[in-house]
């Protein structure tokens, strides 16, 4: 069995880079080589994928073990748990201190807020006049306010945080020293605040943290501080970057786009699909490990396995979706696994999902010409892919 | 020990896998959504923490006599 280099080489495009899909076809569970420890598997088939995700003999946790040297980009192991490597039931007991604020039913009394946010942040865009940056226009300012009101970050560190964030969710774009250094000031960032709250606590994310801490013991301090780094990152890079990766597509697809435009009642449909198809993951994070033997499309995965996912290759499975690389906003059933899936499926996925709704929605009602003024540059080297900016004309 | 009961809301599911994840013992997928392995179960907090996982509110747990145990509004 051939073993390729993993990740695989970045395209310049927003593009899925092709051998995800000529692995789905004929090698659907694959030998990789990541640059430090070692070899592991690389699953591309939507139902090998969810098993890899949600099966409890796959395990996030094993990788903190002690003395686990698992294939990874960075040449030094983590050394801090966060709630992504950890499996049930401590994740359990983490995630439920704050799912509540982040169900479908609560998420949905944000909506009001978001317009109100996108409205005004749209007002200032058309003041200023043509061409305009959408990423620093909507799409990095929206996610950001809704993530500093949810949890009781000052949106006045914008500037500090997003630095941070952006050298913490790279790969190669940022030094192992730069990213290191960048998880540890939010780690003292998180910290500062949680003495804050603790101090005055307030109708917030991280004083809920904090009386869960404090008074009832549980969750630790190391626990409460690198909670509070993964809700504000992933709180804001995730869809910061969707909303220009989705405006950059639609725009790219004048029928698409058109269609839309004649019927706004596509738009929950249309960001499902988009989610569906953007390869928004540069991929090679989050490896699980293999508790017990499993088959995978016919190969043995054996305990301590390390095994790499691709969701955005899952969701072109031609198995489960018809015609799997095209965009079609008519799909009758869409069970995309953009947000993962199991115990670690994505707890902002109806925050992203009604902000996307909102931004996308919004923008194309309020700029009927709107287009790419000259040619989109995508980040490399991250976890996360999107436009280094979006200039626009209207 | 008495028994709880699980209702599964299986047309607001969205087949998350959250739930088969949390309570692996209680929970599995059946066509893209979820079922209750059984639907009277001996009090296991797995369940309760399944429910109050379930970005969708989907899943109803009672106690023997009717009370709602999870998920909390």
């Amino acid at each position: 069995m051939e073993i390729r280099s993993y990740p695989f080489t970045e395209l310049d495009d927003l593009e899925l880079h092709p051998a995800y899909l000529e692995l789905q076809r004929d090698e659907p569970v694959a030998r990789v080589r990541l640059p430090f420890g070692g070899d592991g598997w690389l699953a591309t088939r939507y139902e090998d994928v969810k098993t890899v995700l949600a099966d409890p003999r796959f395990s996030r946790a094993a990788v903190m073990e002690p003395g686990a040297d698992v294939p990874r980009t960075l040449p030094t192991m983590p050394t801090e748990s966060n709630i992504l490597s950890m499996d049930p039931p401590d994740h359990t007991r983490l995630r439920r201190l704050v799912a509540k604020a982040f169900t479908a039913r609560r998420t949905e009394q944000l909506r009001e807020r978001a317009q109100e946010i996108v409205d005004g942040l749209l007002d200032e865009m058309e003041a200023q006049g043509p061409p305009a940056d959408l990423v620093e226009a909507l799409a990095m300012p929206l996610p950001i306010t809704i993530i500093c009101e949810m949890l009781g970050v000052p949106y006045e560190d914008r500037g500090k945080f997003r630095a941070w964030s952006e050298a913490a969710v790279a790969i190669t774009a940022f030094t192992p020293e730069e990213i290191i250094a960048a998880n540890e000031s939010l780690r003292a960032y998180i910290g500062g605040l949680v003495e804050r709250k603790r101090a005055e606590p307030a109708d917030d994310m991280l004083s809920v943290l904090v009386a869960a801490h404090d008074n009832e013991d549980r969750l630790s301090t190391q626990e409460l501080e690198s909670f509070g780094v993964a809700l504000l990152v992933a709180g804001h890079e995730t869809t910061a970057n969707q909303i220009g990766n989705f405006v950059y597509q639609l725009l790219r697809n004048p029928d698409r786009l058109g269609e839309l435009r004649a019927d706004p009642s596509l738009v929950p449909a249309a960001i499902e699909e988009l989610l569906r198809i953007t390869p928004l993951g540069g991929s090679a994070g989050f490896p699980r490990i293999a508790t017990a033997e499993v088959e995978l499309s016919g190969v043995t995965i054996k305990p301590g396995d390390a095994v790499f996912v691709n969701n955005v290759a899952a969701n072109r499975d031609p198995s489960v979706f018809e015609n799997p690389n095209e965009l079609d906003f008519h799909r009758e059933h869409n069970p995309h696994i953009m947000f993962g899936h199991g115990a670690h499926h994505c707890i902002g996925a109806p925050l992203a999902r009604m902000e996307l709704q909102v931004a996308i929605g919004t923008l194309l009602k309020r700029f009927p010409l709107l287009r790419l003024d000259g040619d989109v540059t995508f980040k490399k080297g991250r976890l996360i892919r999107g436009p280094q900016a979006l200039s626009v004309r209207w | 020990m008495s028994k709880w009961t699980i209702e599964l809301d299986r047309g607001t599911c969205i087949g998350t896998g959250m739930c088969t994840a949390t309570a692996p013992d209680h929970f599995r997928l059946e066509g893209g959504t979820s079922t209750p392995v059984n639907e009277t179960v001996d009090e296991d907090e797995a369940v309760v923490d399944a429910a109050e996982s379930c970005p969708m509110e989907a899943i109803l747990v009672r106690s023997a006599d009717g009370t709602v145990l999870a998920p909390q509004v």
